[in-house]
């Protein structure tokens, strides 16, 4: 049985880190970009596990734990201060948070 | 059955870290079970003492940093370098607290969830200077930019707060995806996480000393994303855009604290990424962190001209002060380390004393922000426009002053190291920089003084509180100090050269 080569995990990585990266500069709604950011760290989870695959060491599979914690840690944060701009705005579009310019 | 071998435990590295944090929860265990009144009083009291004692550790463990060691598996250097770093972010965190103080009194804001959150963020800031491991820097920089997002916004009914901390928090979530990029590309070229290396496991060092075989396309790269994402963190061009719109909105106190803390704690890291694990790597590295350097000293100064809000300017300022600390780094000698130490340091107290001025002028709601509403300041307040004249002195880097002293001895150790070009570009630019330092300083003192209109608006009279008045004549003291007798700043930052490994 032949198994998958580590390009290939490397190439799906790259590509979700990609589309991550697009979609945060193209999307409008705060929450989808930052779904999109959520993308970004597990391309980088999948990176890390390939790599710990390939080195035949466990450091990047532990890493990937403390990713997850921290992204989770990120989300209480972030969806607080989109929740807070949603009350006062009862919109979560980036374009329309425009006061500071220049 | 192989025995599990327990790894020694030494807490003497982590041993400021760890006061803050129980200081955080006394402080948020107190604030729990009495009233705002006696927070009021007794907190920020509570969180100077976590400070104090913080400080205490470090300095202790000075004499022990003779011979820089390695703690915690090498997760965790105990080096002058870090105790110096983690000293000067404790004072930093004082003055913020009791700037803070006054400004959140004034807004009816209930304070003591705040310095529980300057407490976690100074944690996390000596943890990032302390840190020998990539998985560690990523938990420190974590640690404190989640801290400084609830800060950002911690006036949570302004429109102008919510939108910098969502601008701020947006943008930094999406830098450190890329700094986590960085860590997993440099695991992939050498397999380890690691500066300096376990026994038995090779670090990152090492791979670059051997010349075992090793990705070297991989390794760049991974160095690439690194330093876009500690290029956010210090608010380098192209990297600076979040900055003046964080800084405008965020309250007064927090915008000082990014500009003095998250600064030292981001260069605490890139000097030791740079200067000493990927040191045999600095002719990749270096073109581009002089690109960097040139961009934020040429579009800080430039488009700070143009600004008409005084916290923008001061933003701009800041994006420019990276640049020039960017050439200590880029120098890459013991030089350029101590005196980029240096300079973060002195940086650090005047900007910190600035900001305490601009949120006392700044009032309820800081509306008294914009350039205009500086005219005649000295007719309203000699003190406060004094202060405020030496500390933009002291950013423009005029004599006597810190921050001459400051950009002197960057620059030295960037000729030291051949960059006298880009030594003249520096000056350049710092001339420019002074233009707009000098202009808010002519409204102040030669513009007429604004008139209270008939119906009672027109500017607030200036507030200013015991604490801030202490902070700020701390700051201007220290900025007239180090202007003069720089000798024993610059010889502790010289000992800080020493790192572990």
């Amino acid at each position: 049985m032949t198994s998958v080569p580590v390009e290939y995990y490397l190439a799906l990585a790259g590509l979700m880190f990609a589309v991550g990266t697009v979609g945060v500069l193209v999307r409008r709604n705060a929450i989808v970009i930052f779904m999109f950011i959520e993308l970004m760290l597990n391309a980088v989870n999948l990176l890390f596990v390939t790599f710990a695959r390939m080195h035949g060491n466990l450091d990047g599979q532990v890493l990937v734990f403390f990713v997850l914690v921290v992204a989770a840690a990120e989300v209480t944060v972030g969806l607080a201060i989109i929740v807070s701009i949603f009350r006062r705005r009862a919109s979560a579009d980036v374009d329309d948070v425009n006061l500071l310019k220049w | 059955m192989t025995p599990f071998n327990v790894p020694p435990i030494h807490l003497s590295g982590i041993a400021p870290e760890i006061t803050l944090m129980i200081a955080a929860f006394a402080v948020l265990f107190i604030g729990v079970f009495t009233n705002d009144r006696f927070n009021h009083v007794v907190q920020p009291l509570v969180a100077t003492i976590g400070f104090g004692i913080a400080i205490y550790w470090a300095v202790v463990s000075w004499g022990i940093a003779r011979t820089a060691e390695l703690q915690l598996s090498n997760m965790v250097a105990l080096d002058r370098f870090a105790i110096f770093a983690k000293v000067v972010l404790a004072a930093f965190g004082v003055l913020t607290v009791w700037t803070a103080r006054d400004h959140l009194s004034t807004h009816h804001l209930r304070d003591f969830e705040f310095y529980a959150l300057v407490l976690f963020c100074v944690s996390g800031m000596m943890l990032m200077a302390a840190s020998a491991d990539l998985i560690v820097m990523f938990i420190a920089l974590e640690t404190f930019s989640i801290a400084l997002y609830v800060m950002v916004g911690y006036r949570r009914d302004e429109l102008a707060g919510q939108e910098s901390a969502m601008k701020y928090f947006l943008l930094g979530a999406f830098s450190s995806a890329f700094f986590l990029l960085g860590i997993a590309l440099v695991y992939g070229a050498t397999g380890s996480t690691n500066l300096y290396g376990t026994p038995g496991h090779p670090g990152i060092l090492s791979f670059l000393t051997g010349s075992s075989a090793l990705d070297v396309g991989l390794l760049l790269l991974g160095m690439a994303f690194l330093i876009v994402g500690l290029g956010f963190k210090i608010a380098a061009v192209p990297f600076h855009m979040w900055t003046p719109d964080a800084y405008q909105g965020a309250p007064s106190p927090v915008t000082g604290f990014m500009a003095s803390a998250t600064k030292l704690a981001a260069f605490a890291a890139i000097l030791r990424l740079f200067d000493v694990a990927m040191y045999s790597l600095r002719w990749d590295w270096r073109p581009y962190l002089i690109g960097l350097a040139i961009a934020s000293m040429v579009i800080g100064s430039v488009v700070a001209l143009v600004q008409e809000d005084v916290k923008r300017i001061l933003a701009y300022s800041s994006i420019a002060h990276a640049g020039f600390v960017l050439t200590g780094v880029i120098a890459a000698n013991d030089a350029g380390v101590s005196s980029s130490l240096f300079y973060l340091a002195t940086y650090g107290l005047t900007i910190l004393g600035a900001f305490a001025v601009v949120a006392a002028i700044g009032g309820r709601g800081e509306r008294r922000v914009r350039l205009a509403d500086y005219r005649g300041l000295y007719h309203e307040s000699p003190l406060l426009a004094g202060a405020m004249t030496l500390f933009l002195l002291s950013l423009a880097g005029v004599p006597i002053t810190a921050g001459f002293v400051g950009k002197l001895v960057v620059f030295i150790a960037a000729i030291q190291a051949g960059y006298w070009w880009l030594v003249v570009v520096a000056l350049a630019m710092s001339a420019v920089a002074a233009f707009f330092y000098i202009r808010i300083i002519v409204v102040m003192y030669m513009s007429e003084r604004l008139e209270p209109l008939p119906e009672g608006g027109g500017p607030a009279p200036v507030v200013l509180g015991a604490a801030g008045r202490a902070v700020v004549g701390v700051t201007a003291l220290a900025t007239i100090f180090f202007g003069l007798i720089w000798g024993p700043l610059i010889g502790l930052a010289g000992h800080a050269t020493l790192f572990a490994g």
